[in-house]
């Protein structure tokens, strides 16, 4: 996927101003989904748990190459083909190089994250391969164009009238249709599409490197179908997605669901080992993809590895009250929120990132809700640390920055600025930054003294 | 006992009155107030920023002037929360960052934790009171139950408010690096409100922020950092 990620700031504030219905449906959805994390933390050991799951993600981390070689050999004893993509062109040869070996005319693709970051429809609708997601909130966004908002809802940014009007166009369904009805069409076409395709593409959860399982979770079984009823699945699996041992989906799969979406679990877990055994139904040829993509990179990081622990639940997009005003479109890259603004630098680099780890007030409530305890405000700090470092901050900054270091190391000059304050100009430079803050608050009101002022009373005050 | 006050920038300018409170409301629980001279902003907005070379020099001149004293108090949770929890990452293997770092509280954190303070006197009877919990507070130095119980215990009622632990939008330099999605947070945060007497949280910031809103909104509520409202409980 193409990043545009530069332009967070102003696409976040073009969005607030032109597409107020967005701010309303992402905030309804991600408080929903908020609510439901907390009672599903309530009912368990949260603290415990979360711990649990980053330490087995940290072992996992610091001896994947060991993990990695054991899942590519249980993989290929069950019968899988395994391949390896460094970066999304490797990705796009072995995808091509399976498409026209079965000569594919329809694919029938998973809700995957990992699909969008490596531009896996853009490449298969080039080889004239029809791609139906199947996900719903994806085949929306799908038809009409859009990249996903949201890790594990694609179309939360959408309200029902957005989708009545879209199928309205699209299928000609009444502009008032009820959702079961819009549904229905949905279902209809995408029943059509799990019956006819020879390709079912798909992301994964997680891969068990003991036993070479691919573990998907979904609730609305496309997911299922989309592996099973083709004749050949292909699997994207990101190499930090992997789990030591069977016996971990215990602790994650629970873990995963209830943070993504406040469920105890998921609807649907498909454990998948391998192709269809003679007599079996399912697929002839199953196809494992293990994926880097600057991973491998991010994991030599020694301040920002820990990114490599997200399960992608998206617990930290709800939780976060600036993912809540604006949706995921804004970031312009695959992840968004909290997430996103510490993933997307490691993945595209710092200077083409370079806003998203100052899309966040630090409030942390991200950290609180992340399954894996990812420290994503000491990551947002350290990111920012380096761009400043390497010089990316805008020069108003870095001069409002040394006026401000200069004033606050020096007394005098702090109470002529305080002075200032109440009366004189103000320093032209700092206006810019004067003005951003009044038009939304007014003018600041500054005490008639400082406290410094009124010290020397209230010294007098306690001698008395 | 004795404890040295940091009264942080923005109170200095924005809410001397909380600053006086604080001190006459230690100087009345039987504490030795001192405001070291010198002091002026912890560094926060920098650090936070990414300046780093900026903050460090001002975090190294908040400790030369702090260390020698047993406690010190802010009226300010996020900038406690910069000193206790940030100084020693800013300043790593520094001993005095470290030390500083074990001694600082949140004004109501040390009425509650160190002077074993719950109630202060029934000054607030009958006042409906929105708190706001500022997120550094509440987050980083785990200040939940301390305020409200102090309110409480002074007679007033604390509203219940679906917003309350939710982050009003402001963030140092956020406010004016993201305006727009700045103002969209204070408006999430407001449209909740429900209907106070005053409004009260730990951080000047916040309530700098959400003042200025409401005022932009044509409300008109009383806005008082915590301190103010502490000591109003125990004067009456
Ligand atoms: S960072 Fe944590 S909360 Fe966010 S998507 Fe990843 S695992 Fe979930």
């Amino acid at each position: 996927m193409q990043a545009k990620a530069k332009l967070y700031p102003k696409e976040a504030a073009r969005l607030l101003r032109e597409k107020p219905g967005v701010r309303e449906a992402v905030t309804g959805a991600t408080l929903h989904f908020e609510e439901g994390r907390k009672k599903a933390y309530g009912e368990i050991d949260a603290e415990a748990l979360r711990e649990r799951a980053k330490r087995v993600k940290d072992h996992l981390l610091t001896h994947l190459d060991h993990y990695l070689e054991l899942a590519e050999k249980r993989l290929r004893e069950n019968g899988v083909q395994v391949h390896w993509a460094e970066d999304p062109l490797d990705a796009h040869r072995i995808l091509r190089e399976v498409a026209v070996r079965h000569g594919v005319k329809r694919a029938v693709k998973a809700k995957s994250m990992l699909t969008e970051e490596l531009g896996v429809n853009p490449l298969l609708e080039s080889l004239g391969v029809e791609v139906f997601e199947t996900d719903l909130g994806e085949y929306l966004i799908q038809l009409l164009g859009e990249p996903p908002s949201h890790i594990v809802g694609p179309a939360i940014h959408l309200a029902l009238s957005d989708i009545q009007r879209l199928f309205h166009q699209r299928f000609g369904t009444p502009l008032d249709a009820p959702p079961e009805a819009l549904a229905a069409v949905a279902r209809k076409v995408l029943r059509d599409a799990f019956l006819t395709a020879e390709l079912g593409i798909s992301g994964a959860n997680f891969l068990v490197a003991e036993t070479g399982t691919l573990v998907l979770m979904e609730n609305e079984g496309n997911i299922r179908l989309s592996t099973s009823l083709p004749k050949v699945h292909v699997a994207f699996v990101g190499i930090e997605k992997l789990l030591p041992r069977l016996a971990d989906l215990a602790l994650f799969l629970p873990l995963t669901a209830r943070a993504a979406t406040g469920q105890r679990l998921s609807t649907y877990v498909s454990l998948i080992q391998g192709p269809a055994k003679e007599g079996e139904e399912g697929p002839e040829e199953v196809h494992v993809v293990l994926v880097d993509h600057g991973r491998t990179a991010l994991l030599h990081d020694p301040e920002a590895w820990e990114v490599l622990r997200c399960l992608r639940c998206g617990a930290c997009l709800n939780a976060c009250p600036v993912f809540r005003q604006t949706g995921g479109h804004p970031y312009g890259y695959v992840y968004s929120g909290p997430i996103g603004a510490v993933l997307d630098p490691g993945l595209l680099g710092l200077e083409e990132a370079y806003p998203l780890p100052y899309a966040s007030t630090l409030c942390g409530a991200c950290y609180e809700a992340c399954p894996v305890k990812i420290p994503i405000p000491k990551l947002l700090l350290t990111w920012r640390h380096r761009a400043v470092e390497r010089g990316l901050a805008p020069t108003w900054e870095k001069g409002a920055m040394r006026v401000f270091q200069m004033v606050m190391e020096n007394p005098a000059l702090y109470r002529l600025f305080s002075k200032a304050l109440r009366g004189l100009p103000l320093p032209q430079h700092l206006l810019p930054l004067l003005r951003a803050w009044t038009e939304g608050r007014g003018p600041l009101k500054p005490s008639p003294r400082p406290f410094h002022e009124l010290w020397k009373e209230l010294e007098e005050e306690d001698g008395r | 006992m004795r404890v040295a006050l940091f009264i942080t920038c923005l109170a200095d300018q924005f809410y001397a009155e909380a600053g006086v409170a604080a001190v006459r409301l230690l100087r009345a629980l039987g504490v030795e107030v001192d405001f070291p001279k010198g002091q002026t902003c912890c560094g926060q907005p920098a650090f936070n920023a990414g300046h780093w070379n900026e903050a460090r020099a001002l975090a190294q001149r908040t400790i030369d002037i702090f260390q020698e004293y047993p406690y010190v108090v802010l009226p300010s949770g996020s900038c406690a929360s910069m000193v206790k929890n940030h100084y020693p990452e800013l300043l790593p293997g520094d001993g005095e960052a470290l030390g500083l770092s074990e001694k600082v509280y949140e004004l109501s954190q040390f009425l509650v934790r160190v002077l074993g303070v719950e109630k202060l006197g029934n000054g607030l009877q009958g006042k409906k009171v929105a708190y706001h919990h500022g997120c550094h507070a509440l987050r980083e130095l785990g200040v939940r139950e301390e305020p409200l119980r102090l309110l409480q215990n002074a007679g007033a009622e604390v509203l219940p408010w679906e917003a309350a632990e939710e982050c009003c939008g402001f963030g140092g330099l956020f406010s004016v690096k993201l305006p727009e999605v700045s103002l969209a947070m204070a408006d999430r945060k407001l449209s909740t409100l429900p209907q106070a007497d005053v409004l009260t949280s730990t951080d000047a910031g916040c309530l700098l922020h959400l003042s200025g809103r409401m005022g932009k909104q044509g409300k008109n509520l009383r806005v008082v950092p915590l301190a103010t409202l502490l000591w109003e409980a125990y004067a009456g």
